[in-house]
């Protein structure tokens, strides 16, 4: 080839790589922009803090914009704590290289990898029949308390969802904290706890952090694996108990979009729902990154 | 190479009682024998110094006074370390305590990513120390030794990886002497500074051990020759010779030592 077909190709992979970029950037703003414009015709404070009202033509979504917060949050405290602790394991305390640490891996991303209604009939068999129906039978002599659909059973169910999410995040910055910080830690005396507890952790709150920011992201995302577990079609009332049933956005947006007796009327409320959606995706997101930069400050001053 | 005959000149000062002294002391690594049968004495507050090409195993021996090659995975070791004559490979040595007693300043600075009160204050909290006004006592004192103190006693809550290199390797040996070590193992640590930090180091080595024993494993011949009492020579796993500082660099009874030290291999 001589040198002239060589630059044309180059400029023309330039192009086509130019493009395919474009085109991303395209797709998202043209998927935001059909979202906000709409979105924000309707959008009011009485949308969304007041309830659906005659079969969801009308109202607004708080119940399951509450639900939505409510159930996140469960799953974070069920991810984090057991996601953390399971990649501290793996990395400080399990035997390097050893066939049992390999299997929890291969079973961390093999959970990554099954679908997510898998997760749903799975909550729906273990956390609702299993679980709950063995506390309703020990504690409360068979009536029907836990062994039903719940917040609690769905927001456990997303926090196996996005396990991997956490472990695998968390376990990437454990091994980039240097090993000469660890040998100090040790020469000075340390236990492996008081190493992974003072030097260890403190330098791995960011990755913790963002694995988290992207398990949250993916939990308020997901509909199949609480479609079983815990949502609700339509719930005149807020859960207030962990074993009460919930709305929640993406749901809402799904049966609003496909069981509405007046899709023309329902219309406008959707886009509104998916807007706030997004918004408390972004919002979420936003916050832990806040919260991120804090902790860096700080670990940088050194508190 | 052929096996050489092998001196082993106790320093001069042998009527003393060692604060260390290796026995018989094999290791492997896998199935590599990286100490061969070495036997030293390391004398109380005095500065012994390893030296010997790379390889050589000083390093090595140098880690089995604090057991921090337990941390690598499939080592052995025979033979004994006794310090203050107790065996710390004895089976119930309690390790936490052993590198309380011993420790370790590595080759680059390596102070933690947080201020420079909590990197001197780290050894004091995880021995249980709690009381503020305790913890601050210790580090000004720890910041004194390594004259430090003047320079740092308004920065304390600043972040440690802002200071010079030697001010580092300084707060790292604070951060030891924190603890209340009586030995202080130094891998290279001036094998990060510049020529004038390096200096300075050394002075302060010599300063520090009037109170505490050091070894030092240094490939700087010069800096072996400045600063140390006892000189200890090491080729391939075994102790080739160690003696008096003056006496291994003026007259050294093994012809290995006298090419080494004349920079003829190594």
């Amino acid at each position: 080839m001589n040198r002239r077909w060589i630059d044309l190709f180059s400029r023309l992979f330039t192009l086509l790589t130019a493009l395919a970029c474009f085109s991303l950037v395209a797709g998202v703003a043209l998927i935001l922009g059909d979202v906000v414009l709409n979105g924000l015709k309707h959008l009011s404070w009485e949308f969304v803090s007041t309830a659906p009202k005659t079969g969801m033509t009308e109202g607004g979504i708080f119940p399951a914009l509450f639900g939505t917060v409510f159930l996140v949050l469960l799953m974070t405290v069920a991810v984090v704590p057991l996601g953390v602790s399971t990649a501290i394991y793996l990395q400080e305390y399990a035997p390097a290289g050893s066939r049992w640490v390999k299997l929890i891996r291969m079973a961390i991303q093999n959970l990554a990898g099954v679908p997510a209604i898998v997760f749903g009939l799975f909550g729906l068999g273990f956390f609702v029949d299993f679980v709950g129906k063995g506390i309703d039978r020990f504690f409360f002599d068979g009536a029907l308390t836990f062994g039903q659909p719940a917040i609690l059973w769905a927001s456990l169910t997303l926090a196996l969802l996005t396990l991997p999410t956490v472990v695998v995040a968390t376990e990437e910055t454990l091994r980039v904290v240097p090993r000469s910080h660890r040998e100090v830690a040790y020469s000075l005396g340390a236990t492996r706890w008081q190493m992974v507890r003072r030097v260890v952790l403190p330098q791995a709150v960011n990755g913790i952090l963002t694995g988290t920011i992207l398990a949250v992201s993916r939990g308020a995302g997901e509909v199949a694996p609480i479609l079983f577990t815990g949502a609700a079609y339509y719930l005149p009332y807020l859960p207030t108990h962990l074993n009460q049933q919930f709305m929640v956005l993406n749901y809402h947006v799904y049966v609003m979009a496909t069981q509405s007796p007046d899709v023309d009327a329902t219309l406008p409320l959707l886009y509104s729902t998916v807007l706030v959606l997004l918004m408390l995706t972004f919002a979420l997101n936003f916050a832990a990154i806040i919260i991120r930069s804090r902790l860096r400050r700080r670990l940088k001053a050194g508190r | 190479m052929a096996a050489t005959s092998v001196h082993q000149g106790n320093p001069p000062a042998a009527l003393e009682t060692p604060k260390i002294a290796v026995q018989d002391l094999n290791l492997w690594y896998g199935s590599f024998h990286a100490l061969k049968n070495v036997r030293v004495d390391v004398l109380p507050r005095k500065i012994t110094a390893f030296i010997g090409p790379s390889g050589c195993g000083k390093s090595t021996v140098l880690r089995t006074f604090n057991r921090m090659n337990d941390l690598i995975k499939g080592v052995r070791v025979t033979g004994k370390v006794l310090i203050d004559d107790h065996n710390i490979y004895e089976e119930d040595t309690d390790l936490i305590r052993l590198r309380k007693r011993v420790g370790m300043v590595f080759q680059r600075p390596n102070p933690f990513p947080i201020s420079v009160f909590e990197n001197v204050a780290y050894g004091p909290r995880i021995h249980g120390e709690t009381r503020r006004r305790r913890l601050e006592e210790l580090v000004e004192k720890s910041l004194r030794a390594t004259a430090l103190w003047d320079d740092l006693k308004d920065r304390l809550s600043t972040p440690a990886l802002g200071l010079s290199p030697e001010q580092q390797q300084r707060l790292c040996l604070s951060r030891l002497l924190a603890v209340e070590p009586d030995v202080l193992l130094m891998d290279e640590p001036c094998s990060a500074l510049d020529p004038i930090a390096t200096a300075r180091i050394e002075e302060l080595a010599v300063e520090l051990s009037k109170d505490f024993t050091i070894v030092i494993v240094t490939h700087n011949m010069q800096q072996a020759a400045r600063i140390s009492h006892v000189t200890a020579f090491f080729l391939l796993g075994e102790l080739l010779e160690c003696g008096e500082t003056s006496q291994i660099f003026t007259n050294p009874k093994n012809e290995k030592t006298e090419q080494y030290i004349t920079g003829r291999f190594g």
